[in-house]
C-alpha cells in the first residue's frame, strides 16, 4: 500500500494534471491501472494453475496404475456430502459476483451484506469438509497417520458388487487417499485464505473503500474466489464421482 | 507515448449472473446423476465434460473473461495451454514406457 500512500500525500504537488486520488502515478489513465492489476492477478493464478495441475497430473497417473484402489477409495466418499459442498461453492461463488456487482454500483451496504455471505458460505463448506476429514480419520483412512487396510480387504457392504481388493492392491489405495488429502487439503487452505482476506474486505468495505470508484482490489479477490471455486468444480467428479460403480 | 491500454470497464448484470448460478446448479445434479449410470469409460468423460463446461462460464462470465481485453484472453489460454502441455508431455513419456500396458 506503499505506493497508494505516495498517490494520496497532501504534499504532493498536482499542479497541472487532475485525477482521481487512488490513480498512482506511474499509470497514464485509470484503465491503464486497472488492466495492469487485472493482468498481474491473472499471472498469479496461471502459477496457481499449475500448483494445482501437478496434482492433478500425479491423480490422472496413479488413477491408471492403480485403477481398482482408486475405486474402492472412492466409494469411501460420500456423494451427498459432495454434492452440497459443491453446490454451496457455486453459491458462494454468485454471491461473491453479487459482491463485486454492489461495488461497481457503489452501493455499499449491499457489498457488505454479499461479502459476508460469502464468508458464511466459506465456512459453511469448511465445516462440512472438516466431517468429512473427520469420518476419514475414524475410519482409519488417512495415510501416514492411522491407515489400515482393513476396509479394502473385504467388501463394502455399500457396494455388495465390488469384490474385495487383494492386500497389495488394497495397500495401493493409500495413494488415493494421499491425493484426496493432498488436492481437498491444498484446496481448503485456499478457502482459508480467502475467507482472512474476506474478512478484512469486510472491514474496509464497511469503511467506504470500494465504493468511492475504486474497487480494483474487489474485482482481484473475486478472480481468486472464483479460481478456488473452479479447482473444486474439477475435485468433486475426480474424487468423488468417475470411479463409482465400476 | 503510445495509447494506453483500452480496457472499458463492463458491467455484468445481476441477472445473468442469475443465469449462471442456475445453469452451475443444473451441471451439479446432471453429473451427479450421470455418476450413477453406468457408461463405462463414458463415466469419466461426461464428468470432465460437464466440469470443463461449468469452468467455462465461471471464467467468461463471474470472472468477466468474455468482457476482458485480448491481453486478459490471451494469459486466460496461456494458462490452459501450458496446462495441457503439462498433462500431454507427462502422459507420453508414461504412455510410451509401459507401451502395450495401460
Amino acid at each position: 500500500m506503499d505506493s497508494q500512500a505516495i498517490a494520496t500525500h497532501p504534499d504532493h504537488t498536482h499542479a497541472g494534471h487532475e485525477h482521481p486520488p487512488y490513480l498512482r502515478h506511474h499509470f497514464a489513465t485509470v484503465e491503464q491501472q486497472r488492466e495492469t492489476s487485472s493482468f498481474g492477478m491473472w499471472l498469479f493464478l496461471l502459477t496457481e494453475i499449475m500448483f494445482f495441475g501437478g496434482m492433478f497430473a500425479a491423480y490422472m497417473i496413479y488413477r491408471n496404475w492403480y485403477y481398482p484402489a482408486f475405486v474402492a477409495g472412492s466409494h469411501q466418499l460420500s456423494i451427498v456430502l459432495g454434492t452440497i459442498n459443491t453446490a454451496v461453492l457455486i453459491c458462494s461463488s454468485f454471491t461473491m459476483a453479487m459482491g463485486v456487482y454492489s461495488a461497481e454500483m457503489r452501493r455499499k451496504s449491499a457489498l457488505v451484506m454479499w461479502l459476508l455471505a460469502t464468508i458464511v458460505l466459506g465456512v459453511v463448506f469448511l465445516g462440512i469438509k472438516a466431517d468429512e476429514y473427520h469420518e476419514k480419520w475414524e475410519k482409519h483412512h488417512v495415510p501416514g497417520l492411522n491407515f489400515s487396510v482393513q476396509d479394502f480387504v473385504r467388501v463394502n457392504p455399500a457396494y455388495p458388487e465390488d469384490k474385495a481388493l487383494p492386500l497389495d492392491m488394497a495397500e495401493k489405495t493409500q495413494v488415493y487417499f494421499s491425493l484426496y488429502f493432498a488436492m481437498t487439503g491444498m484446496h481448503a487452505l485456499h478457502m482459508i485464505i480467502g475467507i482472512s482476506i474476506l474478512i478484512g474486505l469486510v472491514i474496509k468495505a464497511q469503511a467506504g473503500a470500494y465504493t468511492q470508484g475504486h474497487m480494483t482490489t474487489i474485482e482481484n479477490f473475486g478472480l481468486y474466489w472464483h479460481f478456488v471455486d473452479i479447482v473444486w468444480i474439477f475435485l468433486f467428479p475426480l474424487l468423488y464421482l468417475i470411479s463409482r460403480h465400476q | 507515448m503510445s495509447e494506453p491500454t483500452h480496457h472499458e470497464q463492463h458491467i455484468v448484470s445481476p441477472k445473468l449472473y442469475g443465469v449462471i448460478f442456475l445453469l452451475l446448479m443444473i451441471c451439479t445434479a446432471l453429473t451427479v446423476g450421470a455418476s450413477y449410470l453406468e457408461l463405462g469409460t463414458f463415466n469419466a468423460v461426461v464428468a470432465l465434460g460437464i466440469a470443463i463446461f461449468k469452468a467455462t462460464i465461471v471464467v467468461l462470465f463471474f470472472m468477466h473473461v468474455k468482457y476482458s481485453s485480448k491481453l486478459t484472453k490471451l494469459t486466460v489460454a496461456a494458462g490452459f495451454f501450458t496446462f495441457c502441455v503439462l498433462l500431454a508431455m507427462t502422459l507420453t513419456d508414461y504412455m510410451s514406457r509401459a507401451w502395450g500396458r495401460w
